[in-house]
């Protein structure tokens, strides 16, 4: 069996005469965790919303298991949205639900589970992503940003997705809290087997969980390859983020921790 | 993951090991709970999860929670370690949901029903103080700014006129004009028995001078601009902007509510003085086309019977209109509290509270103008 789950290829992004994308090729394989770095403003994000379908593309094509999501009818399409879980670099928790209905509202939508039932999993989403029971009765305004992002995780994990779409999500959290991210990640992954689509400016998250790494410049996907061949490439952008002190930083902690 | 017929969660007892094979996935989640229920979990030492195609959190919750974490726990270091780590973290998870239940708010309906009412009469209290604190808030800004013509905000304002008074002269035009006609008609079918339709012209005249010009006028404002600034404050608290304003030592109600404030006092006389003499014209032409007055004995009348004071009596009620429309809408704006859910609970309440005010007050002036023979 085939083991590429998104494809896309010459994909082309523009807003009026903006061009964010020209010819952007890239893969997901099966089980994966893909890190997407790239400088502000490069069109991470873009990238993102435009698999989710959130965006529509100009050019190109985007191939989701296998089919293009473009081409599909409106309930085929929603099948393999539910396979989707995403996190918004904003967090986009639905502000007049608490946490617990926030997560439960997926399983509610799409599964013939009792709200009871659906609000019973969603306690156990939240404490597994290190949020405290006492939280799953707060509104989103009444959170902190690190909170915010843990609730936002778990609400991507609600419905076990096969692929899983992170945007900046240890941003705002403290060392030690994405570090335990980052663990929670891999053991998710690994129980789980679905794969990561990580967009990140962490280092440390690039190190310790990516398998392979891909870097946005110029409007494309300039190298996607595993860290070691991705740091050794040969381009001013990739030297300076790899090879400058913070990068030297992180390096140094992921060889000390293995 | 693959899109093969999933076989469903099962589980065999064999006598002290539980087997279980196929998916165990939220899909079947009602069918594994079913299963969990019929079984001890105190009679299984072991459970053999060799067959088990797939695993995910949903249903390693309902696992650990029927065989309990700490056992599940111990139980895990014999798998393969990726069911190993899941059981792990989802057992750890339930472990802590169950040391914090969440509080429970039950509450008796008598007591709840009572509590209830105490709060509302409480928030009605505090919604005026709260107002009367937000007058203050911006006269003081006002009184502040109108020595300093360097501190005007001239294009915001002018564009918040451009706003609630240009834009809304079509509509109250409309809305006015109808009524005069519907005040005409009505006036003369009543008076037509006495032999006195010519008097339909004082009439529809003298409402329109004293009260419906300024009135519909602000009820339309009400409904149009009220709101609008709620949603407008609203969404810019949620989103922190006036947190911003304020940490850039900026003042939001000088530089957010003073400007509208203003473009109301500006365009609320305005509307209701255009207000007025459409609903006339609306008199008017009823008459011609149904009542055989034609408009020059129409304008003959207003000119001869009907005094200028009563346009004044009318039109003095308008800046005040104003400036309580304009408050409520920036006040409930300011009230938002983050959600979507919030800033819609505040328009609508920013709506009815102004179109109350608006006609309470005309109410206590019409009362207070009458004692005084104006
Ligand atoms: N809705 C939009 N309308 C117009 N331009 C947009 C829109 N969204 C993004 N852009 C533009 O697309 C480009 C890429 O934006 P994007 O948000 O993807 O950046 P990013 O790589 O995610 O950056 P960051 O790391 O800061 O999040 C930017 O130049 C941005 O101005
Ligand atoms: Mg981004």
């Amino acid at each position: 069996m085939d083991d590429t789950v998104i494809d896309i290829e010459r994909l082309e992004n523009r807003f009026g005469a903006n061009v964010v994308h020209q010819d952007l090729n890239l893969t997901l394989k099966r089980g994966e965790i893909l890190g997407v770095v790239g400088g502000s403003g490069t069109g991470k994000s873009v990238l993102l919303r435009s698999i989710v379908g959130l965006k529509p593309i100009d050019a190109g094509e985007i191939r989701v298991f296998g089919q293009r999501l473009n081409t599909l009818s409106t309930s085929q399409r929603a099948a393999i949205e539910r396979r989707f879980g995403v996190l918004f670099q904003r967090g986009a928790l639905y502000s007049s639900l608490n946490l617990e209905e926030n997560i439960a509202l997926p399983l509610v939508e799409h599964t013939p589970l009792s709200r009871q039932d659906a609000e019973h999993i969603a306690r156990m989403k939240l404490a597994l992503v290190g949020l405290s029971p006492n939280a799953a009765k707060q509104m989103p305004a009444a959170l902190s940003g690190g909170m915010i992002k843990r609730a936002a995780l778990a609400r991507a994990l609600a419905l076990d997705p096969d692929v899983l779409f992170l945007d900046e999500p240890t941003a705002g959290l403290d060392p030690i809290s994405a570090a335990k991210f980052d663990q929670l990640l891999l053991t998710l992954r690994d129980a789980l087997g679905f794969c990561v689509f990580l967009v990140t400016h962490d280092l440390d998250t690039l190190y310790t969980v990516c398998d392979r790494v891909a870097v946005i410049s110029q409007k494309r996907v300039i190298v996607a390859d595993t860290l070691a061949n991705v740091a050794a490439t040969d381009d001013t952008w990739v030297q300076d983020y790899f090879h400058g002190p913070r990068g030297r930083a992180a390096y140094h902690a992921a060889k000390e921790a293995t | 993951m693959d899109d093969h017929a999933s076989t469903p969660a099962h589980s065999k007892p064999d006598s002290e090991r539980l087997v279980l094979s196929g998916d165990w996935t939220l899909l079947h989640f009602t069918r594994i709970q079913r299963q969990l229920a019929k079984l001890d979990p105190n009679r299984f030492t072991t459970l053999c999860f060799d067959d088990v195609t797939r695993l995910d959190t949903a249903a390693a919750q309902l696992l650990i929670e029927w065989y309990g974490p700490a056992r599940m726990q111990a139980l895990s270091s014999m798998l393969p370690v990726k069911r190993k780590n899941l059981l792990i973290s989802v057992a750890g998870a339930v472990t802590t949901q169950r040391q914090e239940p969440p509080p429970a708010n039950a509450s008796k309906a008598l007591t709840h029903g009572v509590a209830l009412v105490g709060q509302q009469v409480e928030s009605l209290y505090l919604q005026q103080k709260y107002l009367l604190g937000f007058l203050g808030l911006v006269l003081s800004a006002l009184a502040r700014t109108l020595w300093r013509p360097s501190r005007w905000r001239v294009t915001a304002t002018v564009s918040h006129i451009q706003q609630t008074g240009l834009n809304a002269v079509p509509i109250v035009m409309l809305l006015t004009f109808m009524v005069g006609a519907v005040v005409a008609f009505l006036g003369a079918t009543v008076l037509e028995s006495f032999g006195a339709t010519i008097y339909t012209v004082n009439l529809v005249v003298f409402s329109f001078l004293r009260e419906f010009g300024v009135l519909l006028a602000a009820i339309m404002l009400a409904g149009r601009t009220a709101s609008a600034f709620t949603a407008q404050l609203g969404s810019m608290k949620s989103n922190e902007e006036i947190d911003a304003l304020r940490t850039q030592g900026l003042d939001p109600i000088e530089l957010l509510v003073l400007p509208r404030v203003l473009a109301l006092w500006i365009s609320l006389p305005l509307l209701a003085f255009i207000g007025t003499l459409s609903g006339m014209l609306g008199g008017a032409v009823v008459g011609v086309v149904a009542l055989d007055i034609p408009l020059s004995q129409f304008l003959r009348i207003v000119e001869r019977d009907i005094g200028v004071s009563h346009f004044f009596a009318g039109i003095v009620k308008a800046p005040l209109f104003a400036l309580v429309i304009a408050l409520i809408g920036c006040a409930e704006g300011f009230k938002v509290s983050g959600s979507a859910q919030s800033v819609g609970e505040h328009t609508t309440s920013s709506v009815v509270q102004s179109i109350f005010m608006v006609i309470l007050l005309d109410a206590l002036a019409a009362l207070y103008f009458m004692e005084m023979g104006w």
